[in-house]
């Protein structure tokens, strides 16, 4: 029951222990022997990889996790050594980084921001990872790269092809390699136009995130510059599973070609429901109906099966590359693991290679020194050919493959085949670029 | 002391001490050695800790009280957390205005969706807080992009006009959250032989709400609003027949709990400056329900508990991998090795749901009042040594036996 004593004594004591309790905090502030966060000392350093293992990105994600183990192994001297062999910097000896042994831990995204934040909160805070790096979906990259940005970690991008990326949500202390959304439309867009005339009408099946947006906001910009009609972009939910609903909708739409701004397990699926619609052997407006898969790996090729047979797409990297880059990364994870690497394995494990590169060039760990030495790198010999990360923006300017599903595959991963090696300058834009613009990369945070 | 009879009295400042005291309780393992792979005495746990603690006493002022049981608390939760980000967004970055507007916005939302929602009871109004809260979330996930930024999540900018604070800082960056100044992120660590301690401003900061959120729900349970509550949940047809009206009462725990939901939610803002539309899915819905009842619906303390155990899980047992385990079963034999591995890997890692899935079966099927009993039953068993006949909930002031038509229990 309410008893109330509301006498003077009582308050004022009741105001003395409110009035102790917040001051409190006060008494702490930020203060801290080393000039970064995380500082490893003299001991083991600590990278976090962070990446999905549930939600519709979790087959890309258990490849990365792959890939990162291949290449903590590599760093620390273990296996053949991979790519840092055929790297063009010398600096990595096989002894950790900068002579810290290397050590991480591994954290779930689930592919929810939120998820994510918490899981590199906990790496940065609970574990000291110096290094974040991961991601399968852009929404969790950007929302990680703004936690690594305020915390004062580096954040290695993996897998994130949105081009908000590195445009409006860039941030100083983040890097990506993975190509982007505009660069897929650049490359794709003449192939198309080449491949199924200048005049069709298409029609977008978009996943609802900033990912889907810039891909689908550059694949409209690409293909009407081609002389190409958009009839519809139809938003999907990322969570979607079935696709069968849209379908009725893209056949009764008049268009004659479907172009998918899915990945993952959305891409399988929606790839297998437009096939199952039979939209492969339709005739539309008297041509033959197409569909279009603007970002395409082997996993979804995998997992999509006989759908893909001739769809038309573009890659970061392919295994079957002949580079020696490729050949020694496919080798030394081939042995390991039993088949052949994804794009998403190979930005990952690269990624990792040049954060290790960055420090031991800079002979320090400090994030606003890594930055220094990652901003213009010229790079070869890591599967790409020669590579720049851009000072402007922390993008990765190298060739874009476009490829098409195989017709006639030898094994169960030789899925896709190579039709074109865009070059670079056909994929090069300004740091200002439309698609990219309103963003600012601000200065680089150390934390502490 | 505060209003409060020595039993509660006693319990607040045992709570209290727990509460100022976790970053030393919460790390009893040294860092270097292979237990502190559980300790869970860092910032970013310990501030989960409190908020979700905030969140679910909140929501056992509705449920353990009255009795509604609520499957669209996160909305809420959601919306408080929009509403602060849009505060650092638009005013400073300051947190007190940030939290005001959680608050507010939330119980706005509260009240229109308890009116429209308490007309009905028992699962139908579960079902249709549930489509509330899943009409919030896909409105924040696609509707409304331009106010919550969809699946991305609401993040500041450097360019946000923030007009009582600054843009950006001097050297370029976004500004941290803070109270007058003093920065959530800030903490001092301190070490203590292998033991390190982190001590964080934004850490003292919930806790100190979560303990007036604590206190404050021990006044609504002690009052005569409170004992209204209680006969809702006990038979509401009954409490009607003697020419109550029930549903201001109702409403009114209602709104609370929604406020105490969008408290929660700009304080997760003010730690970490994100809205995330997943904050607002039915799963984070279900989660608060699950808090509530594996600590014990309609004890002070159990859903503090149940929130704190929840949270444990999910940020400790998900980041056990392959090569933790490996390092603890190193010492057995390969064969056995591998089957032992085999099996302990489903429970952890991204199996950590099995692991607490059947943690919540145990304790619904042995311990229907939630850990609060199991506490209860344990202390009782020391007693019945002193003096014989204690018997568990036996003499648990808020057990209420009974059928309780009108709630979905």
């Amino acid at each position: 029951m309410s008893k109330s004593n509301l006498t003077r004594r009582g308050v004022l004591r009741t105001g003395a222990v409110a009035g102790a309790g917040l001051a409190m905090p006060t008494f702490f502030s930020a203060g801290s022997a080393s000039a970064f966060v995380n500082d490893p000392g003299n001991g083991p350093v600590t990278l976090g990889f962070n990446v999905p293992q549930t939600g519709p990105y979790a087959d890309e994600g258990a490849d990365e996790l792959r890939a990162y183990q291949l290449a903590v192994e590599h760093l620390n001297g273990g296996g053949d050594g991979g790519m840092l062999n055929t790297f063009s910097s010398k600096a990595l000896q096989g002894n950790g980084i900068n002579g810290h042994k290397v050590e991480f831990v591994t954290g779930d995204t689930q592919t929810k921001s939120d998820a994510a934040r918490a899981s590199a909160q906990s790496m940065i805070q609970k574990d000291g990872a110096i290094m974040i790096t991961g991601g399968s979906s852009s929404g969790v990259a950007i929302a990680v790269q703004g936690l690594c940005q305020e915390a004062g970690v580096i954040f290695m991008a993996g897998l994130t092809h949105s081009n908000d990326t590195t445009g409006k949500d860039k941030k100083a202390n983040g890097f990506r390699h993975f190509f982007n959304a505009y660069q897929s439309a650049a490359a794709l867009a003449p192939v198309l136009a080449s491949r199924y005339g200048k005049d069709r009408k298409f029609y977008m099946l978009t996943a609802d995130y900033t990912w889907g947006w810039t891909q689908a906001a550059s694949m409209k910009a690409f293909m009407e510059d081609q002389g190409w009609t958009m009839v519809e972009d139809v938003r999907t939910p990322l969570s979607a599973t079935d696709f069968s609903s849209y379908m009725t909708e893209v056949q009764t739409s008049g268009a004659d070609v479907l172009i998918l701004n899915h990945y993952g397990g959305n891409m399988v699926n929606s790839l297998t429901n437009a096939v199952q619609f039979g939209l492969k052997d339709k005739t539309v407006n008297g041509k033959q109906f197409e569909i279009v898969v603007p970002l395409y790996s082997r996993l979804m090729a995998a997992g999509a099966g006989e759908a893909v047979k001739g769809i038309l797409g573009s890659t970061n990297w392919h295994w079957s590359l002949q580079d020696e880059g490729s050949k020694a990364f496919v080798k030394s994870f081939g042995t390991k693991y039993g088949f052949p690497p994804s794009q998403a394995a190979h930005t990952c494990y690269v990624q990792t290679l040049l954060y290790a590169d960055a420090v031991t060039r800079a002979n320090s760990f400090n994030p606003c020194d890594v930055v220094a030495a990652l901003e213009g790198f010229e790079f070869d010999g890591l599967g790409n050919g020669p590579t720049l990360y851009r000072a402007d923006d922390h993008q990765c300017f190298k060739d874009v493959l476009v490829v098409q599903g195989k017709q006639n595959p030898e094994s169960q991963f030789d899925l896709l085949e190579v039709v074109e090696k865009t070059p670079v300058d056909k994929v090069m834009y300004a740091p200002d670029n439309e698609f990219f613009a309103g963003g600012d990369l601000g200065t680089c945070n150390p934390g502490a | 002391m505060l209003g409060l009879e020595k039993k509660d009295a006693t319990l607040l400042l045992v709570v209290i001490a727990l509460a100022l005291a976790a970053p030393i309780l919460l790390n009893p393992f040294p860092t270097e050695s292979a237990m502190a792979q559980f300790n869970a005495g860092y910032p970013d746990l310990m501030q989960k800790f409190a908020i979700y603690g905030i969140f679910a006493i909140g929501f056992n002022i509705l449920f353990g009280l009255t009795g509604y049981l609520s499957f669209g608390h996160a909305a809420f939760l959601g919306v408080g957390s929009y509403s602060a980000v849009w505060m650092f967004k638009l005013l400073s970055m300051n947190v007190i205005p940030a939290l005001v507007l959680a608050v507010l916005v939330s119980s706005l939302f509260a009240l229109v969706i308890g009116y429209i929602s308490l007309r009905r009871s028992g699962i139908y109004f579960s079902i249709l807080t549930l489509a509330f809260a899943q009409m919030s979330f896909n409105l924040a996930y696609s509707v409304l992009t331009p106010i919550t930024n969809g699946e991305t999540g609401l993040q500041l900018s450097l360019d946000d006009p923030r007009i009582l604070g600054i843009s950006q800082t001097a050297d370029g960056g976004i500004p941290l959250t803070s109270l007058f100044g003093l920065a959530m992120r800030d903490s001092v660590a301190v070490k203590l032989g292998g033991w390190s301690f982190e001590f964080s401003v934004g850490y003292y900061v919930c806790a100190i709400l979560m303990l007036v959120c604590f206190y404050l729900a021990m006044r609504i349970f002690r009052s005569p609003f409170g004992l209204m509550l209680r006969a809702v949940k006990t038979n509401q047809t009954r409490l009607n027949y003697t020419g109550l009206n029930s549903r201001p009462y109702t409403l009114a725990a209602f709104v609370i709990s929604g406020m105490y939901a969008g408290l929660a939610g700009g304080l997760l803002a003010a730690m970490d400056p994100l809205a995330g539309a997943e904050r607002m899915q039915w799963t984070a819905s279900g989660e608060v329900v699950l808090m509530t009842i594996l600590g014990g619906a309609g004890t002070l303390f159990g859903p503090v508990l149940g929130a704190g155990f929840i949270k444990y899980f999910e940020n400790i047992f998900s980041k056990i991998n392959d090569s933790v385990l490996q390092n603890w079963f190193g010492f057995l034999p390969d064969g056995v090795e591998n089957v032992v591995l085999w099996v302990v890997e489903h429970f952890v890692g991204p199996g950590w749901h099995l692991t607490l899935g059947l943690l919540f079966m145990l304790v619904v099927i042995f311990l229907p009042g939630g850990l609060m009993e199991g506490g209860q039953r344990i202390a009782g068993l020391l007693r019945g040594k002193r003096k014989s006949g204690g018997d568990g909930g036996g003499d648990d002031p808020e057990y209420h036996p009974g059928q309780t038509p009108h709630v979905a229990e």
